[in-house]
């Protein structure tokens, strides 16, 4: 297993260098529907939750540039984690971060997720969101407005049409990074099994 | 030879057809509820991004064969259903196969739709896909009589179960001649095409979208093309039975869209009932209206 350190200073160099000229144009297309098409799961972990309502509905009218709300983590595309991130949200994040389908990025809200904010010294968030799950793209502020919100989305959809957020990507090549991150603070049982063991056997259903 | 060959072409277009205007009367829904709710909305061709960005998801997801049936056995039902419905009563072209089946067999197709759908959420095992679906057939016991009634009135004031002849047969409309049997089929119509304040299985906010609920991707996709064909297909059949049918084109956009706009507009001006106000209300009210239309129109004249 890499040293978290070498795994983060590869990510910073191949972002930077990061070439899109092996993409077809079927890639190209394919890119600006799922730009022009975005399902967002608001995952309101903390705080900022509240100025997601006004985002999507009448005052800011996200829909109108193809971003909208989606019911559970199967159908959607970005999951939003917003505000401070305590071990036990954390479980369920990545819970429901695992059971989106590929492409699907992150959209991170807020100060704590970028590094801890004025939790910075709490016993029971997490400081930085990058170590646990891939971020496509921080929003920050405390908390960030229904406007910055947007201009994150926009700039969100720009690299998703450019090839660019590719974070599930990393996800899967760093898988043991990442890991090995979450069992440090959640312990061997970062979550359940994806099997239907709960509800076939274990006195379940 | 070339009968067969004719039928097949007329199938495809007729599935294109109700493709394209299915998802563009989808997209529209989605632009005039935004007005309604004074926003501006999504662009009219959004439902085809949704869906195709759908299509090239990728799909990690295994529930077993019944999960994967499931999408497939309702698109089966909903083309079927489309194939029976003539797009216009005095022409060969864009009348599927409703030479070989009458009113019978289109409403008997429109139940295979949940069927599947049943099962193959059954399969998924997610909780609120099954809440879904007993909400949803819970409500489709209600649903269908009053609209069950009007038609079996319309069968009878024409002799004929064929819907070519139902639609050619109209003098004014019927839904001016039998007034009654028109509103009460309007309310199951209204609950057919899922909108307030009849959209108890899917309700986004209590069951998280219910049967779709374990659906991603491509099965996602699957759904959402059915469901605007189905619906394009619903709205020719009403069309067909109550609104004089069509003979071309024009007439028939015509046509759906207005009855389409009406729906929309009741639905968001509506909204959505509990599941046993929904039964309730549909076997006490549309159904009442429906038995006075039906004995009007057998014994009033």
């Amino acid at each position: 297993m890499e040293e978290g350190f070498l795994i983060q200073q590869r990510q910073m160099e191949s972002d930077l260098s990061s070439d899109t000229s092996h993409k077809s144009s079927v890639d190209f297309l394919m890119n600006w529907f799922r730009k022009r098409s975005i399902f967002v799961l608001a995952y309101g972990t903390g705080c900022g939750a509240i100025e997601m309502p006004p985002t999507f509905t009448s005052r800011y009218d996200a829909e109108r540039l193809g971003i909208r709300g989606a019911a559970t983590p199967r159908q959607a595309d970005v999951i939003i984690v917003s505000g401070y991130c305590s071990y036990k949200t954390l479980r369920r994040i990545i819970r429901t971060y695992e059971q989106m389908a590929n492409p699907k990025y992150v959209l991170a809200l807020g100060s704590c997720t970028v590094n801890g904010g004025m939790y910075w010294d709490s016993y029971n968030t997490i400081k930085k969101l990058e170590d646990y799950i891939p971020v496509d793209m921080y929003v920050s502020g405390c908390m960030p407005r229904p406007e910055s919100i947007l201009e994150g989305f926009l700039a969100l959809q720009k690299e998703i049409a450019e090839g660019k957020a590719s974070s599930w990507q990393r996800y899967e090549e760093n898988y043991e990074f990442y890991r090995k991150n979450q069992e440090k603070v959640l312990g061997r049982n970062v979550a359940p099994a994806y099997d239907a063991d709960w509800y076939l056997y274990d006195g379940g259903l | 030879m070339v009968e067969y060959e004719m039928i097949v072409i007329d199938l495809f277009l007729m599935l294109v057809s109700a493709y394209v205007v299915g998802f563009l009367y989808y997209g529209l829904y989605r632009n005039i509820t935004a007005r309604f709710q004074r926003r501006i909305g999504p662009p009219v061709t959004q439902s085809f991004y949704d869906s195709i960005k759908f299509w090239v998801k990728e799909e990690t997801l295994s529930h077993g064969w019944m999960f994967y049936l499931g999408p497939v056995i309702m698109m089966a039902g909903a083309l079927m259903t489309l194939f029976f419905i003539p797009f216009f009563y005095q022409s060969d072209a864009f009348s599927g196969l409703s030479r070989y089946g009458n009113l019978f067999v289109v409403l008997y197709l429109m139940m295979l739709g949940p069927l599947g759908n049943a099962m193959g959420v059954g399969a998924g095992g997610s909780p609120f896909g099954a809440m879904g679906v007993t909400r949803g057939l819970t409500r489709l016991f209600a649903m269908e009589l009053p609209f069950y009634i009007a038609v079996i009135a319309l069968m009878s004031i024409n002799h004929s179960a064929d819907i070519a002849t139902i639609a050619a047969h109209q003098e004014s409309y019927n839904a001016f001649s039998y007034p009654l049997l028109f509103i009460g089929a309007l309310f199951s119509f209204i609950a057919m095409m899922g909108q307030s304040p009849f959209d108890v299985p899917g309700a986004p906010v209590e069951v998280y979208s219910g049967p779709a609920s374990e659906f991603s991707g491509k099965f996602l996709a699957l759904l959402m093309s059915q469901s605007a064909i189905f619906s394009f297909a619903k709205l020719v059949l009403m069309v067909n039975l109550f609104l004089g049918g069509a003979s071309g084109f024009a007439e028939l956009l015509l046509k759906t869209f207005a009855l389409f706009v009406f729906v929309i507009a009741f639905g968001a001006l509506y909204g959505r009932f509990k599941t046993p106000q929904s039964v309730d209300f549909l076997v006490k009210v549309p159904t009442g209206i429906a038995v006075v239309g039906l004995l009007l129109a057998i014994y009033g004249g």
